[in-house]
């Protein structure tokens, strides 16, 4: 360095061209912005670590599961400031190697854009942050520079949980410790988090090949991570080989999947999937690789000369429980307690600031974010007014053909009036059971989705019954992501999507069991009714059916 | 103080280079992309024998001519009748071994076929200091239409292997270019190294470890060393052998005749191991040794099998002096067998 600046100054700097020294001056200004918001991540005792990047200004972070999965709960991170700040766990994804913790004491963290890693190119310029071989005690960050070496590569689990799917591949220097680290673009847009590199025969050093989890995959869990859960990557419930043709096919499919249940058989040929084209097999994990459990996402498939293209939701990667199960194991100490040793949930050792910042309890990495998130729902859900228990609501419009039809509902009744026939559902509210009786039939249960619906409006999130917040999901006529919130009251399992800025309720889906599809309805025309936001088109599907269409003309809400 | 002052000069030509480079990049980021689109499709990815016991399967080569030459390493990747290429357009053709030489670890293979993308060979040589890009399949990342990995270095110096006397594993004896990138990976070997106009330069080698400091060297092979076998070996190709070439000798020479025992001749391509040798033949004076792998004889095409030993055998007459190349563990040496 100072040998270079000697160099500026005997005069070789005359023959640079101004545009190289102000580009040099930029790269200066970009890698600056992106170390200070680059965290030394470390476990209890200063013991075992890596790296991560603050994202938001009240300081959430990205980092590596195998990073902070060592420290378990509590983490101390260190800024290039100097500062050292306690952190708290968040959310965890195992499967794709990404946690997101949080930074305390601050609201004004420095931060990083988001870029979009979908536009990396092969041969652009890149640069690795981090804090390789846990270099930065003194909390300065390690800047290595390369080019993008490869975009949309797979690389299969390594005997563990970790894929990583549609990842980045650069020749920046990766080393042990910069996991969890980010990497940037030029422009010191985040483009993936540092995870991985190919650490053979040379021993645990760089060999020119590192690999980042890239950002867009990261986006799609970010919401799912907020929620504090352990979140689970997605399965379309079908293998898939490639024929002698190069084709993609479904070599196996199971029948209690939901791909099954539109229509998806053994020997189709995939053809899309989440919008992305399949080409290969390398190419249908990718794009499965980036996706979250529950997500609806469209998949275009081929038999014969026939195309079809449906909307299919995506069952979890591991079975329910199974994530949890496999994390404890890792958790309990082996016969050597060495350094790695994690700190233990109910430990009292928890410093003050991070025990007000966590809550325990099964399926979840914390759930004081998923109470967190609930409130942060409940407000906006309260822009649409308030609901009291005992009200009565009563619509009254038509459905297509100009037919007369009429909807009532009350704390413990529901009616539904069509030409066809009236439909009545009383439920006891001592021991509520929605499993019975889905009616009307075709509708896969729509008086009790009703039900739910004025349920979580007057009950709110709190008291709906076992509700809880679930992430950021897609939904069909939708443009980006939508909250949304898991209740399991009555013997079913609710899903209510909100939008994320005014609070409309855009759909409502109740599940009857998990094999078979839900009653959906599809919230629309909010208009106000005595000062609150109701919806005065309710379109209902079931299966691959749209059931019924509602217009309301007349609707009326009664305080009791 | 004067070695100080040689090494702030020397900083200061780094540093030019290097700003220079980025530089040049940075403000004109579109054409290096470009510049990787150019040429990704003229590398393929290689796969045939191995995959097991850290055997890799798969290796790296370069599309040399629009009728699908393919120059890569010579390895024991190629020792198969089923030699398939990926190319960057997701084909998958069926590669056959034109010819290798092993002094250079090179081979040539042909694709069917022909409107290839390809390199055009052209004798460039590279000074230390200038900016290459490595494209080859390492890790065998890539399967299919995926395109290979890309790298980024410097050549650090054009020297003799042989400069660290027996450090080094490899029967190679010319220059290499020495890289500041870690291009020698698993598969990696026979990718392209090229310069920042999508020049062919050289040719991505075998990982190789030094055996006094168990440090690994990054190295390619210059196209320049490899342009004249490579023109040898197509040629070979095209120019079909003479008939009397192609006939047998009248009274020709045989392996009995100079002392020499194959291994069993079981495969459809039996590698011509050494067995045995009789005491006292030709062979034995010659100084051939049991477990000898057998490659040249007479400096002709590279021997694929007992068969094609015998063949050639029978188009030397009894009476001349034979030259024999022989692989003795990781050696290559040449024997001099006289018949008489």
């Amino acid at each position: 360095m100072v040998l270079v600046s000697g160099g500026l100054a005997t005069g070789w700097a005359e023959d640079v061209p101004p545009q190289v020294l102000q580009d040099q001056q930029r790269r200066i200004e970009v890698i600056r912005r992106a170390r200070a918001a680059t965290i030394a991540i470390f476990g209890p005792g200063g013991r075992g670590g890596g790296s991560g990047v603050i994202i938001s200004p009240d300081g959430y972070a990205l980092s590596n599961f195998h990073v902070t999965s060592g420290a378990g709960v509590a983490m101390k991170c260190g800024l290039p400031d100097g500062n050292i700040y306690d952190a708290v766990i968040v959310g965890v994804d195992p499967t794709g190697d990404v946690s997101l913790i949080k930074l305390l004491g601050r609201e004004d963290f420095p931060t990083v854009p988001l870029g979009d890693s979908d536009q990396v190119e092969v041969g652009q310029w890149c640069f690795a942050v981090g804090n390789p071989f846990l270099l930065a005690t003194d909390f300065q960050p390690t800047v290595t520079f390369g080019i993008i070496s490869g975009v949309h590569r797979y690389q299969y689990p390594a005997g563990t949980l970790l894929e990583y799917a549609d990842c980045i591949q650069t020749d920046a220097a990766i080393n042990p410790g910069n996991s969890g680290g980010p990497l940037f673009n030029m422009q010191g847009e985040l483009i993936g988090i540092n995870g991985r590199g190919s650490f053979e025969k040379r021993g645990r050093v760089n060999v020119g090949v590192g690999y980042a989890i890239s950002i867009n995959q990261i986006k799609n869990f970010l919401g799912y991570l907020r929620s504090g859960r352990i979140v689970d990557h997605a399965e379309l419930g079908a293998t898939v080989g490639t024929d002698p043709d190069g084709r993609v096919v479904v070599t196996d499919i199971l029948e209690s999947s939901d791909a099954y249940r539109r229509g998806l058989r053994y020997g189709d040929e995939l053809v899309e999937f989440a919008g992305r084209r399949i080409t290969s097999t390398n190419a249908y994990k990718n794009i499965l690789g980036t996706l979250p459990r529950g997500w609806r996402v469209p998949l275009v498939f081929r038999r014969q000369e026939e195309q079809w293209t449906v909307l299919v939701r995506l069952q979890g990667a591991h079975r329910p429980g199974e994530l949890q199960q496999r994390l404890q194991r890792r958790r309990r100490p082996g016969p050597n307690p060495g350094p790695q040793k994690p700190n233990d949930h109910h430990s009292p050792k928890l410093p003050p600031v991070v025990a007000k910042h966590y809550e325990a309890r099964p399926g979840f990495a914390n759930y004081y974010f998923n109470r967190l998130e609930q409130k942060r729902v409940q407000k906006l859900l309260d822009k649409l007014g308030h609901f009291s228990p005992s009200s009565r609501w009563a619509f009254a419009g038509e459905i297509p053909g100009g037919l007369k039809a009429q909807v009532v509902l009350e704390t413990d009744r529901v009616q539904l009036i069509l030409p066809g026939g009236t439909t009545s559902l009383e439920i006891n509210q001592e021991e509520p059971n929605l499993t019975q009786q889905l009616s009307p039939p075709g509708s896969g249960g729509l008086v009790q989705a009703l039900y739910l619906w004025r349920r979580l409006l007057c009950q709110r999130i709190e008291h709906f019954g076992g509700m809880y917040y679930w992430g950021t999901v897609p939904l069909p006529g939708h443009p980006g992501l939508v909250d949304c919130l898991v209740g399991l009251h009555g013997g079913v399992e609710t899903r209510v999507y909100v939008h994320p800025q005014d609070g409309r309720i855009l759909a409502l889906e109740m599940f009857a069991d998990d094999q078979s599809d839900p009653c959906e309805i599809y919230f629309d025309d909010y208009r106000r009714v005595q000062g609150r936001l109701i919806p005065h088109r309710w379109e209902v599907h079931y299966g691959d059916d749209v059931y019924q269409v509602f217009k309301w003309t007349q609707v009326e809400i009664q305080q009791r | 103080m004067k070695p100080k002052r040689c090494q702030n000069w020397w900083w200061g030509v780094v540093a030019v280079w290097v700003l220079g480079g980025l530089a040049s990049s940075l403000s004109a980021q579109q054409p290096l992309t470009q510049l990787v689109s150019q040429v990704h499709p003229k590398v393929v990815k290689i796969y045939g024998a191995g995959g097991f016991r850290g055997l890799e399967h798969y290796q790296s080569g370069i599309l040399i001519s629009p009728e699908g030459h393919v120059l890569t390493v010579w390895s024991y990747v190629l020792d198969t009748d089923n030699l398939i290429v990926h190319l960057a357009d997701g084909r998958r053709v069926e590669a056959q071994l034109l010819g290798a030489d092993p002094r250079l670890e090179m081979a040539l293979l042909k694709l069917p076929g022909e409107g290839y993308p390809h390199f055009k060979l052209e004798p460039v040589v590279l000074e230390p200091g200038a900016w290459v890009l490595a494209l080859s399949n390492l890790y065998g990342v890539a399967v299919f239409d995926e395109p290979v990995s890309v790298q980024h270095g410097v050549v650090a110096a054009r020297v003799p292997l042989r400069a660290r006397r027996g450090a080094y594993d490899t029967p190679y004896r010319g220059p290499v270019y020495i890289l500041d990138a870690i291009v020698n990976n698993p598969g990696a070997a026979g990718g392209a190294l090229v310069d920042r106009h999508g020049r062919l330069v050289g040719m991505i080698g075998k990982e190789l470890r030094n055996s006094l400091t168990n440090t690994w060297v990054n190295y390619a092979i210059p196209i320049d060393r490899l342009l004249p076998t490579i023109e040898q070996i197509r040629q070979g190709r095209y120019v079909p052998p003479k008939p009397e070439e192609s006939s047998q000798v009248r009274n020709p020479v045989t392996l009995e005749l100079l002392g020499i025992v194959l291994v069993p001749d079981v495969l459809p391509r039996t590698p011509p191991f050494v067995e045995e040798v009789r005491p006292g033949s030709p062979a034995d004076r010659a100084g051939v040794l049991p477990d000898d792998l057998i490659l040249f004889v007479n400096d002709q095409h590279l021997i694929q099998s007992c068969q094609a030993l015998r063949q050639q055998l029978q188009k030397i007459p009894r009476g001349e002096t034979i030259k024999l190349t022989v692989m003795r563990g990781q050696e290559l040496r040449e024997l001099v067998i006289k018949t008489q």
